[in-house]
């Protein structure tokens, strides 16, 4: 086992292992840092920002940034959270999200931390763009109306020999996820439940499947995201 | 077809880290890499489709569909439409019948958009089938596209004689000049090749050439202006089978064209410092990354790589030094400005999207591979040289206190001599305006896009690192300019075009900038226009690197030192707009019914 060392969020002292990655080390510690594109398990790529803190005045990500011995993080302070509300403002107007008839209502995180934010209406005007939903493959839908980019699927979701089913096509504000069509007509049941489960918004639906659980039963409609870790304070 | 494919694969030995090399073949041989070529090249690579996609979707040079027998690539740069680039672009549109962006229908004439191409000093420029066609006049375009129709060779097409130095060299033969006007340590013609390598390095211990170089004091060239000795110290320590150097030679920041120079020029000097700086960090391999606009220089630098081999100065037991190996290999981009930022040049160089890494691990721990790597700029390699030649205490003695040396200039704009000028740092704005006879300057943006808009208030600041930091790049404009207009838009859709659109704060927040912008200068904007800009531009400094982190320096810069430009524009006495317009939403239904509403009158 590797070294124990101590380190503090918004003055707090934690402990973590020494190596371990900010965001992982809060959640040890029950300090929750919200996140869209991390996922536990699989390597991090600071795509959303949503997790930035900052140490020494200075914005790291916390999902690909190390503890280190005596480390001080600021993760909670008003600029802070104007900033992780404003990237939740800048991804509903990118998109098409129109949560009353979405799938995934109520067990979207993006819906969830729009809700922990308080966000009411952006303050950015919407792009409205125009975008197809992709339902040519046998086991999936693609909405690219509520994509948010967070390359979750590109990084857990690999074919039995580790290959991409999906990839970022194209770049910048043309950026979108590419299915490969080989790879997702052999894509397992098994796979296919998974790449929806880690799908942080409902982007990625099963075909022929759908409302299994009812609204208003569902994941965040019970408590907010976030709280699983705080209630244990 | 898959014959020519198959032989592509074979070239690359199937490797699928040369994947961008594999692309760049495929799309130069057939004009652009169709579905097929996708679907038969993954499996002989060993990744998928999604994989090869990924990679191709990314670079501005790679095209899906047919680019046209001579396919005509038009730089964009805001100095190319100083020089009168909309003609030029109007003249290729009715000469070949066609608009931007398509292809002519017989297949014979593409026309194309395309980010500056290094050339700001003989706009505008355009890229024929990878010759650079510099200074066009719309007579020009009428004679480029008479020859194409009439089926003239590439090499028929150029009229206008090659450039200076060796621009005309037989591996070369471009028709782009140099234009040095001033030389210094890095571009002195008396440089002996090799000196260093054979009458130098053999004397020194890998550390004492560490010490030397900092003890100079040198920053990297490339922008950040990283200590130079303190990244190779590190690297040298960083523990591993294998190291690289790189060298940066993408050269994308608009109006920066002297690593363009330096390679044409003083190449040699260039692979020197490679040499030296694998002899001090251990390194095996090197990379030279060049931009794909820099194509044309692709066999001239091949042949120096090999001449350097007969000489010793590469190769196994480099002058005779036991145990001291290294060869430099090149690699093309393909079209992307953010893969000048080192660690997206390394995924590029693997064959990769270029997206930047999140860091750290810095490259000096783990770069190429995985393994250490060094990543300077063409310019930082080519000073290090002459630090070991004469010493870090003679280096020092050029510049100021914390920015010591030389610093090579690109500028261009209006002015009368625009060109390459190595100065010592420390030179103020109004010392470069005077220089480059550049009169009645109402700005220069200093830095390119990312770096910022000065006015006549700033004039007197001085390029430095403490200062003005610089890549290089001095752009002059003239009172005649709309600077909102034809610069800060140009340089902000220039950021929203080279995102690589991995975080979202740089994918996003541009183009609601952006979009800002283009109200206020369409003479909708009220005062919390501008206050919404610099509230909103904030998010940006969560960016992954320094692109995003950047890309609202064009709009705060010129908000900041160019305010009344944006005063004269915004509605007066309206504080704030909702954005909505009842009339222009009720317009057609107005008109549908025949009703208006009653205006007191
Ligand atoms: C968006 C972006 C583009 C860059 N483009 C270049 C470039 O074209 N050439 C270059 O030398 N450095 C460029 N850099 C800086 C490199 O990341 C890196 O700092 C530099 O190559 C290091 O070399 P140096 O220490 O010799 O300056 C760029 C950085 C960013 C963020
Ligand atoms: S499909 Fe879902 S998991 Fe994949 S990038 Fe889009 S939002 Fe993320
Ligand atoms: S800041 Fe922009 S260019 Fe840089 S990594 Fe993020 S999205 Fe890509």
């Amino acid at each position: 086992m590797s070294k124990q060392i101590t380190f503090t969020i918004d003055g707090e002292t934690c402990k973590a292992e020494e190596g371990t990655y900010i965001l992982d080390a809060a959640r040890k510690n029950n300090k929750y840092i919200p996140t869209l594109c991390n996922l536990e398990g699989i390597p991090p790529k600071g795509a959303c920002r949503m997790c930035t803190v900052k140490i020494n005045g200075k914005l790291v990500t916390s999902c690909t940034t190390r503890v280190t011995d005596g480390m001080q993080i600021e993760s909670e302070d008003p600029g802070l959270d104007d900033l992780r509300k404003s990237i939740l403002e800048m991804l509903f107007v990118e998109g098409n999200h129109l949560c009353p008839s979405c799938e995934k209502s109520g067990s979207c995180e993006l819906q969830a931390l729009a809700y922990r934010y308080r966000m009411t209406v952006p303050r950015y005007p919407f792009f409205f763009p125009r975008r197809n939903i992709d339902s040519t493959h046998p086991k999936i839908i693609k909405d690219h109306n509520r994509c948010i980019l967070c390359k979750r699927c590109i990084r857990a979701i690999k074919d039995q020999n580790g290959k991409s089913i999906f990839a970022f096509l194209n770049r910048g504000h043309h950026t979108k996820i590419y299915v490969d069509p080989d790879l997702a007509d052999k894509l397992t049941d098994e796979l296919a439940d998974r790449a929806v489960e880690i799908c942080p918004v409902g982007a990625i639906m099963k075909r022929g499947d759908g409302f299994k659980d009812p609204i208003g039963e569902r994941k965040y409609d019970k408590q907010p995201i976030g709280s699983e870790l705080e209630q244990q304070l | 077809m898959e014959q020519q494919l198959a032989s592509i694969l074979d070239k690359y030995q199937h490797n699928p880290l040369r994947l961008m090399d594999i692309l760049i073949d495929i799309q130069e041989s057939a004009g652009y890499i169709s579905e097929e070529a996708v679907g038969y090249i993954a499996p002989e690579l060993n990744i998928s489709r999604a994989d090869v996609e990924q990679t191709r979707s990314f670079y501005h040079f790679f095209s899906k569909k047919p680019t046209g027998k001579y396919s005509i690539f038009l730089n964009t740069s805001v100095t190319a439409y100083m020089m009168r680039r909309n003609a030029v672009a109007r003249t290729f549109e009715q000469e070949a019948g066609i608009p931007f962006n398509s292809v002519t229908r017989d297949g014979l004439i593409g026309l194309f958009d395309t980010s500056c191409i290094g050339m700001s000093d003989q706009e505008p420029a355009a890229i024929i089938n990878g010759k650079i066609f510099p200074n066009l006049t719309p007579f020009r375009v009428k004679e480029l596209i008479r020859d194409i129709r009439a089926g003239k060779s590439m090499e028929e097409l150029v009229v206008e004689g090659y450039g200076d130095g060796e621009n005309s060299n037989e591996d070369i033969r471009a028709v782009v000049n140099n234009n040095i006007r001033k030389i210094g340590p890095v571009l002195d013609p008396r440089y002996k090749p090799g000196e260093v390598i054979w009458d130098i390095l053999p004397k020194l211990t890998p550390e004492q050439v560490i010490e030397e170089v900092k003890n100079s004091n040198i920053r990297g060239r490339g922008g950040a202006g990283f200590p130079t000795g303190m990244k190779w110290e590190l690297c040298r320590k960083a523990k591993a089978d294998e190291k690289y150097i790189i060298c940066n030679a993408d050269e994308g920041e608009p109006g920066t064209f002297k690593d363009r120079v330096i390679l044409t020029e003083r190449p040699k000097l260039l692979l020197e410092g490679m040499v030296i700086a694998a002899y001090a960090t251990g390194a095996t391999r090197g990379i030279l990354y060049v931009r794909h606009e820099y194509k044309y220089l692709k066999t001239y630098l091949e042949n120096l790589i090999q001449g350097a081999h007969e000489r010793n100065l590469m190769g196994n037991d480099i002058a005779g030094i036991k145990g001291f190996n290294f060869d430099v290999r090149i690699q093309f981009g393909a079209g992307s400005y953010v893969c000048g930022e080192e660690s997206a040049l390394i995924e590029s160089a693997e064959g990769k999207r270029g997206e930047p890494r999140d860091k750290p691990p810095f490259p000096v721990e783990s770069g190429y591979l995985g393994k250490p790597t060094v990543v300077n700029n063409v310019e930082t390699f080519c000073s290090a040289v002459k630090v070991l030649l004469n010493g870090g205490e003679w280096y020092r003695s050029f510049g100021t206190e914390d920015s010591t040396g030389t610093k090579v200039l690109s500028i261009s704009g209006d002015c009368r001599y625009p060109g390459i000028y190595e100065v010592e740092w420390g030179f103020s704005v109004n010392d470069i305006c005077e220089m480059a006879g550049a009169e009645d300057i109402q700005g220069v943006q200093v830095g390119g896009p990312s770096g910022s808009l000065v006015g006549p208030g700033d004039f007197d600041r001085t390029l430095c690192f403490a200062d003005l930091s610089t890549g290089g790049s001095l752009i002059m404009f003239n009172y005649s300019r709309d600077l909102l207009q034809d610069v800060v838009l140009n340089f902000t859709n220039f950021f929203i075009e080279e995102s690589c659109g991995s975080c979202s704060t740089c994918r996003i927040m541009p183009v609601l900038l952006r979009d800002k912008l283009k109200k206020i200068l369409d003479a909708r904007g009220v005062k919390k226009d501008m206050d919404d800009i610099l509230a909103w531009a904030e998010v940006l400094k969560a960016s992954r690197c320094g692109l995003g982190q950047t890309a609202s320096n064009p709009i705060i810069s010129s908000i900041r030192n160019f305010k009344h430009l944006y005063e004269q524009k915004i509605r007066r006495g309206t504080e704030y707009d909702t954005g909505f317009d009842l009339n222009m939403a009720m317009q057609d239904g107005m008109a549908a019914t025949g009703r208006f509403p009653v205006t007191q009158s």
